[in-house]
């Protein structure tokens, strides 16, 4: 099993036609991932490598029951590409885009958080369930099917960790990267309360960094109710503060968001953390044997 | 992206938020000009630095004439002001601004900023005015005020009360006080700020409602829409490397160490830091390549790296995804051959096809190392300094 997505999801790309859109569909569709249609205002009728292309998201839902999005639109547009997929009746969706305006994500969560759905991102890979669907821009090869749940707010560090979880012998059920800036659609806990009910999660790797308190929460979370083991890395430890380190979301502000208090907040919860991103894939494999 | 106290002021006052009445000068000679078209007999010469702490550190300093304007403002300008921001080395005074001086009766403190927590925009108050923010909410977080905003609604005006009668305000201030909060939401929201601060807030002894100081910092990724911000970046107030940096659009970061690293992903470049750190190191700076480590990239990348004197080695660490470590290889390679690489490099790629790459830079002729573990990676380019 997996969680959010598996073989039978029904995946529209919306900025299908675009530079980032057409280059990792066919990734997408060679990983497996029923990629069922795209959207490009003004380009529907047409085709896209054999994809049908609607203008809006609603089509590609009646035509072609979509369930899932994977959003690859310029930053202006994107907070009303998540809208249009939340109220075109979408379940998950997936939007890559980095670098939407703080005041449009704001007005974006509070309009989608009661929903029946879940947002993944923005400013994030994607997510996949090995073996069975990838949305997202992630080198799918590195993913093996098993039973380890990655949840990170990073890009390639998440594929470090993946890779140093595969390399010690562990596959992974879902993995998410939930996104590098300060308003995201799912937080850790969104997701570990979805890993916590999948029979086939055995444990959870939780990637964070510097900014925020979404790992402090989580930790409270695990200690509350989570009943998996949980390793985890803290990256920004050397990060000065008041500096934006690459990610929207990575800043200490006011002293506030470091990787100490984070780590600190972690270990009180009885959560593993590494104190080097090395030792990954060896900490997990200490925690479950 | 940070501005100066006196272009966040010309901002509120276009929004109807009142500030003194005030001007910037670059010289001595200017802020003479200034002070005398002030009606009050009181000034205020206010160093402009991107910092904050400056009235501890001597950069604001009251007058009683033009004249005195005149010579305050010559030694400010040119002076090196320290605060508990600016590190020990400080940040040199180039603008100052000259103000006409408030009857003060109370300071308070006003600000907006994201609850990362709630995904909302959060106004806070407190009757501490002067005193950080954080040093209040560590300390006696009982008295903050606080009005989470709907953004569907924005800013109802029953909160813009709640928080005047919270901060013991009454009578006609207190329709000031509304008028000055609701107008510094108009003015957070459609500038695209991430940050509002005013502290002090001041209620005057007359009963108008002033701010004192005025903090804003506009949120980067909706520079696009704001094209006019460009005339307010003080480049003279950036780390000259970061601003070269920001031509070739790279994401770098200056720090104290001589250990530079290059890396794709800005998760990964952290991690990357710290593990230089780990390993007995100090990293020189922060970089992130992007996630494609483009050859153009690359080879920005090795530029500014190494315009840092400091920077005694380099540590290259690259995840290979749909990239592969072979073609990121042959960036390098070529990058390396076009630049004079005077310092010990230690390259390290994982990810698709990395023996591949890492074969090709094993015969490129260069004089990389190579490593394959992460942990080794950071020892051996430390080792590699300390050898020297």
């Amino acid at each position: 099993m997996s969680i959010l997505i598996d073989k039978d999801t029904r995946v529209v790309v919306q900025g299908i036609t675009g530079g980032e859109g057409s280059f990792h569909t066919p990734l997408m569709v060679e990983y497996g991932t029923k990629v069922v249609a795209g959207v490009t205002p003004g380009k529907g009728g047409t085709k896209f490598q054999g994809i049908p292309v609607y203008n809006t998201v609603r089509e590609a839902v009646e035509r072609e029951g979509a369930n899932a999005s994977c959003i690859f639109v310029p930053p202006a547009f994107a907070a009303d590409a998540i809208i249009e997929a939340a109220e075109s009746g979408l379940k998950v969706i997936v939007c890559i885009t980095e670098g939407i305006p703080t005041t449009d994500m704001v007005k974006t969560y509070n309009y989608i958080k009661d929903k029946d759905l879940r947002l993944i991102g923005p400013n994030c890979p994607g997510i996949i369930s090995p073996g069975k669907c990838k949305i997202g821009i992630m080198p799918a090869q590195i993913h093996k099917e098993g039973s380890i749940g990655v949840i990170s707010r990073s890009g390639t560090l998440t594929y470090e960790a993946v890779q140093q979880i595969s390399d010690a012998g562990y596959g992974q059920s879902t993995c998410i990267g939930i996104g590098g800036d300060p308003v995201i659609g799912s937080t850790f806990i969104d997701l570990l309360k979805l890993f916590k009910e999948d029979k086939d999660t055995e444990a959870v790797v939780l990637i964070g960094e510097i900014g925020g308190t979404a790992e402090e929460e989580a930790a409270e979370y695990i200690k509350a109710e989570f009943n998996k083991p949980v390793v985890s890395f803290i990256a920004g430890q050397t990060a000065p503060p008041g500096r934006r380190m690459g990610h929207a979301g990575a800043i200490i502000a006011g002293g506030k968001g470091t990787a100490k208090e984070k780590m600190e907040a972690l270990k009180n919860a009885g959560i593993v953390v590494c104190e080097s991103p090395a030792i990954i894939g060896e900490k997990l494999k200490e925690t479950l044997s | 992206m940070k501005i100066h106290e006196y272009q966040a002021k010309e901002i509120l006052r276009k929004y109807g938020v009142t500030v003194p009445y005030g001007k910037v000068a670059f010289s001595g000679e200017e802020a003479f000009e200034i002070a005398k078209e002030i009606s009050s007999k009181k000034f205020v010469v206010k160093a402009q630095i991107h910092a904050g702490g400056r009235g501890k550190g001597g950069g604001v300093k009251l007058a009683n004439s033009p004249e005195e304007v005149k010579k305050i403002a010559s030694e400010m300008i040119g002076m090196k002001l320290v605060t508990h921001q600016t590190g020990p080395e400080g940040k040199e005074v180039k603008r100052v601004l000259i103000e006409e001086g408030i009857n003060i009766a109370r300071e308070l403190y006003l600000g907006v900023v994201l609850d990362r927590a709630k995904s909302q925009y959060v106004f806070m108050a407190s009757t501490e005015g002067g005193v950080e923010i954080e040093k209040v909410a560590a300390e006696t977080p009982e008295k903050i005020i606080k009005e989470y905003i709907d953004p569907s609604l924005g800013l109802s005006s029953f909160q813009a009360r709640r928080i005047s009668f919270g901060l013991g305000l009454s009578g006609n201030t207190v329709k000031k006080a509304t008028k000055f909060i609701v107008s510094l939401y108009r003015a957070f929201i459609q500038q695209d700020a991430s940050l509002a601060e005013i502290n002090p807030l001041v209620i005057t002894k007359e009963g108008d409602v002033v701010a004192l100081d005025a903090k804003i910092n506009f949120d980067d990724n909706a520079l696009y829409r704001h094209p006019e911000y460009k005339d307010l970046r003080d480049i003279g107030e950036e780390d000259p490397l970061e601003v070269e940096a920001s031509k070739y659009g790279l994401n770098y970061i200056h720090l104290d160490g001589n250990v530079g690293c290059m890396v794709n992903g800005a998760g990964l470049a952290m991690s990357t830091m710290d593990i230089i750190k780990l390993a007995g190191g100090e990293p020189a700076n922060f970089l992130d390549v992007g996630g494609g480590a483009s050859v153009e990239a690359i080879s920005n990348g090795f530029k500014i790296v190494l315009s840092d004197k400091r920077v005694k080695g380099i540590l290259v660490n690259i995840f290979g995804g749909i990239v592969r470590c072979d073609r990121v290889a042959r960036g390098i390679i070529e990058a390396a051959k076009s630049i004079d690489v005077d310092v010990p490099m230690v390259i390290r790629l994982r990810g698709t096809n990395a023996v591949e790459g890492s074969k090709l830079l094993k015969e490129s002729g260069l004089s990389f190392t190579v490593a394959e573990n992460f942990k080794e990676a950071a020892e051996n380019v430390v080792e590699l300094i300390n050898k020297k």
